[in-house]
């Protein structure tokens, strides 16, 4: 039986792999099309309204149980490693060690309940913290790439004294101090679960876990131990990182079990089989369990919300635009402040593959339930490039539209501000013009000011919001011109060509 | 030699050069002008980047002058912005081409090309058709957005600045060559050749900070001059300088200045450009401030000026 195992580890290390390389990629050179793996994702498909992924999904479910959290979910996988690697460091007689633990029924449960009912109320507050793909994103993108891209800049300056130009020099973009602390948690919480008691994190934590044990109820196949074969020798539990065989009772509990196949090899005698649910006799047992982790379910789900109804559930959804002073700036195509709010988990992957470096997670920007959500952060030669659709194209979750270059053209994003009396042209008197020449609508343009010299002027209308004009602005630390994001992306007047100069020049002028 | 024999010649030229930067520099070679003494200043038009620039060089002299066997050659194009050759917003990329295929015929051990650009440099380097252009040429393009590749310099005759970073790889060659392209720009009005050694720069921002006219007529004193200052006419921008907004900003223009003197040639070049609109020198107070602090002449009628059409 250990085909199935290497089935199930081959198919992961295929979604693994490319999904982490994704991520990593600070160079742009890993095709785009991969973000079509994380589509497949349980959140971002439901987010996005995936029909048909959302249908595959469910159908591997009812089919194959937790397929999901052992093949596609990459921070499934990363706990597989991470328990993997933790084996190196134990004697050799004590490396298989996991025992039988009951599960913790009230927290998984109130999770999972907490998560539905906060999203059902509007705000993705709880989603945002606990999807378990984009909690793997934020590990890599906050944790693991700068280390790439802090090696990469190390050697791309060694090569350059040499006069060798291969690589380049790639800015640290996604560094925000609270998401990066709460990402560091986050990573030692599962990292440390994961090290001692293998799938703990999944089946106490993670409510697309929770979600999936209740499905996988009633799924096709399961992991079953033969009354009849089994010595009770235990080999199959102490390699169970779901830590869910009981070897004493001779039973699985199948909510927890991940379809790993870790158990199926280990038996001597052939007892555990991975069995065709219905068709053979019907045990009493699961009816009466099904019944008993529904009822803990919709108690817990009771429970929330009451708590919430108490906690006013406004203070999660509504008021975001009040704490801010200066609004927040949505990436291009995000449309709605609230769509984005609540569709967006987090992940970093527009982060990621930035190729402006641009966008950073938010801190408290959009609010409490807006953390790590991204938002666009201006500084010297970082803005958003106006023919760019990169992250409109890899969101996975639906908060970004995909939009077409002709779109992007005229997104607005926000306006420009400008503050002539912080203008160099005002204050000093002399020419500046650095907005103006970086604005590539001419939304702001300059205009006769006084003694030949010309100020900036801003159409709105025009303004798409990019950020060129306040990136190059030399008033510093607070421009002169800088741009205020927009609660809802509107379409910018396309600007006007300028009229053609049709004469012939055939003379040189001096 | 006459006007059609020239026209013969830089035809040939054209077409030698396309199959080997050898041929080139004979053809050049073999028909070697004897002029009193060279022009200061040329002005070509009528004619294709590549043929104006090989025709200018000849009247100066040919480009041995300029560039010795073994040597390393820097060129300096304007490629600030990520837009197509069309919109002019950077250097006519057939005319940088030409450019380094010249100095690899002159025995040029290596050339090099940069530019510090305003948008991401790797778009820019694509979508200005330089960096195809450099690498079919078989010259070097280099990025310039790395401030480990900069270090600082002395401009003792600044007068808002003092000191600036410069391009190690200015720093390094033997001879560079300055090639902008003409151009309106909403901030000090005109970018040419003078303007066009921002590129060379790292801290930009000051310049704005601190009255750009003089940082530019500053940066203009930097003590390692570019051997020629070659400007990009065949297509200028007009208007929404100086990244323009649509191919209606560029226009045909099919001239080239070349001159060793930045005033002159940025002289020259807006006059020629107050044909398309209506410019005032004096606006463009830079080319005043950098005569001022004899970085060259804005008086045409004093040079040795040589028009050429054809
Ligand atoms: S559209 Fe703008 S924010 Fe989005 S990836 Fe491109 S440059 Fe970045
Ligand atoms: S005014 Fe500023 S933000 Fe608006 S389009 Fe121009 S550069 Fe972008
Ligand atoms: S860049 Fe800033 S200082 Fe310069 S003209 Fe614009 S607003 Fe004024």
């Amino acid at each position: 039986m250990k085909t199935l195992k290497h089935i199930r580890r081959l198919l992961a290390i295929l979604f693994f792999l490319p999904i982490l390389l994704f991520f990593i990629d600070f160079t742009g050179l890993l095709p785009l099309f991969l973000h079509k793996l994380l589509q497949m994702q349980w959140i971002p498909a439901l987010m996005s309204v995936q029909v048909g992924v959302v249908g595959f999904l469910l159908v591997l479910s009812l089919l194959f149980g937790r397929l999901y959290c052992s093949v596609i979910c990459p921070l499934g996988v990363f706990q597989d490693i991470a328990a993997w690697k933790s084996r190196w460091f134990k004697k050799k007689g004590r490396r298989y060690r996991f025992d039988y633990r009951k599960p913790n029924n009230i927290l998984r449960y109130s999770l999972l309940a907490l998560t539905v009912i906060v999203f059902l109320l509007g705000s993705s507050a709880v989603v945002v913290w606990l999807d378990p793909y984009s909690i793997f994103g934020r590990i890599i993108t906050q944790l693991l790439r700068p280390l790439f891209i802090w090696a990469n800049n190390g050697f791309s300056a060694l090569f350059i004294k040499k006069g060798i130009y291969v690589i380049y020099g790639v800015s640290q973009n996604a560094f925000v101090v609270i998401p990066f602390i709460i990402t560091s948690v986050f990573f030692v919480i599962v990292a440390v679960m994961s090290w001692f008691r293998g799938r703990l994190y999944c089946n106490t934590v993670c409510p697309v876990g929770t979600f999936l044990g209740l499905l996988s109820k009633l799924s096709l196949f399961k992991i079953e131990i033969e009354k009849s074969s089994c010595t009770q020798c235990s080999a199959c539990e102490k390699r169970c990182k779901s830590q869910c065989i009981d070897s004493m009772a001779m039973t699985v509990d199948e909510t927890r079990c991940v379809s790993c196949f870790n158990c199926l090899s280990v038996c001597k005698k052939g007892g555990v089989k991975y069995a065709f649910r219905y068709g053979k006799k019907q045990e009493a047992a699961p009816v009466s369990e099904i019944n008993s982790s529904r009822r803990t379910f919709m108690l817990t789900s009771g429970a929330v919300v009451a708590a919430l109804a108490t906690a006013k559930a406004e203070t999660l959804t509504g008021k975001k635009d009040e704490i801010l002073s200066r609004k927040p700036i949505m990436p291009p195509g995000a449309g709605h402040l609230e769509h984005f709010n609540t569709k967006c988990t987090g992940c970093q992957l527009c982060v990621s593959k930035c190729p402006m470096h641009v966008l950073k997670p938010a801190a408290l920007e959009y609010g409490i339930s807006g953390i790590m959500q991204p938002r666009l952060a201006f500084s010297t030669h970082v803005y958003c490039n106006q023919d760019c659709t990169i992250c409109s194209e890899v969101c996975p979750t639906g908060a970004l539209t995909k939009l077409t270059v002709e779109e992007k053209r005229v997104t607005q994003m926000g306006i420009a501000r400008f503050r002539k009396h912080k203008c160099v042209v005002y204050t000093d008197e002399k020419d500046c013009g650095a907005c103006s020449e970086h604005c590539p609508t001419q939304a702001v343009h300059m205009i006769p000011y006084k003694n030949g010299l010309t100020i900036p002027q801003v159409t709105p209308d025009l303004c798409i919001g990019c950020g060129g004009c306040e990136s190059i602005c030399p008033v510093r630390p607070y421009q002169a011109i800088y741009v205020e994001g927009n609660s809802v992306q509107v379409k910018a007047k396309k600007p006007k060509d300028a009229q053609k100069f049709e004469k012939k020049i055939d003379n040189f002028g001096f | 030699m006459k006007r059609r024999d020239f026209f013969k010649t830089a035809a040939l030229a054209g077409i030698a050069t396309l199959f080997s930067p050898k041929s080139l520099a004979n053809v050049v070679t073999e028909n070697e002008l004897t002029v009193a003494s060279s022009p200061d200043l040329v002005a070509v038009m009528g004619g294709e980047p590549e043929v104006m620039l090989i025709r200018a060089l000849k009247e100066l002299g040919g480009i041995q002058k300029f560039v010795k066997k073994g040597q390393k050659v820097v060129i300096k194009p304007n490629i600030g912005w990520d837009r197509t050759p069309q919109m002019a917003a950077n250097t006519n990329p057939q005319l940088v081409g030409a450019l380094v295929k010249q100095c690899l015929a002159a025995g040029a051990k290596q050339v090099l090309v940069f530019d510090h650009t305003c948008d991401n440099w790797q778009k820019c380097y694509e979508a200005s058709g330089i960096e195809a252009a450099v690498k079919a040429a078989g010259g070097k393009i280099i990025p310039g957005n790395d401030e480990s590749m900069y270090r600082e310099a002395d401009l003792p005759h600044g007068v808002n600045l003092k000191k600036i970073k410069v391009h190690e790889a200015i720093l390094d060659c033997d001879v560079w060559f300055n090639v902008p392209v003409l151009k309106h720009h909403g901030g000090p009005k005109m970018s040419i050749s003078m303007k066009n050694m921002m590129g060379i720069v790292w801290d930009r921002g000051y310049w704005h900070r601190n009255d750009l006219h003089q940082c530019i007529a500053d940066c203009a004193t930097f003590h390692k001059k570019p051997v020629l200052n070659i400007v990009d006419a065949y297509r200028a921008m007009k208007s929404n300088g100086p990244q323009g907004k649509s191919e209606s900003d560029a226009v045909m223009m099919k001239s080239l200045l070349v001159s060793h003197d930045f005033v002159a040639v940025d002289t020259a070049a807006i006059k020629m450009f107050n044909q398309i609109r209506e410019t005032n020198l004096a606006d463009v107070r830079y080319v005043a401030l950098a005569e001022q602090l004899k970085v060259g002449t804005q008086h045409l009628e004093k040079l040795n000026v040589k028009r050429i059409k054809l």
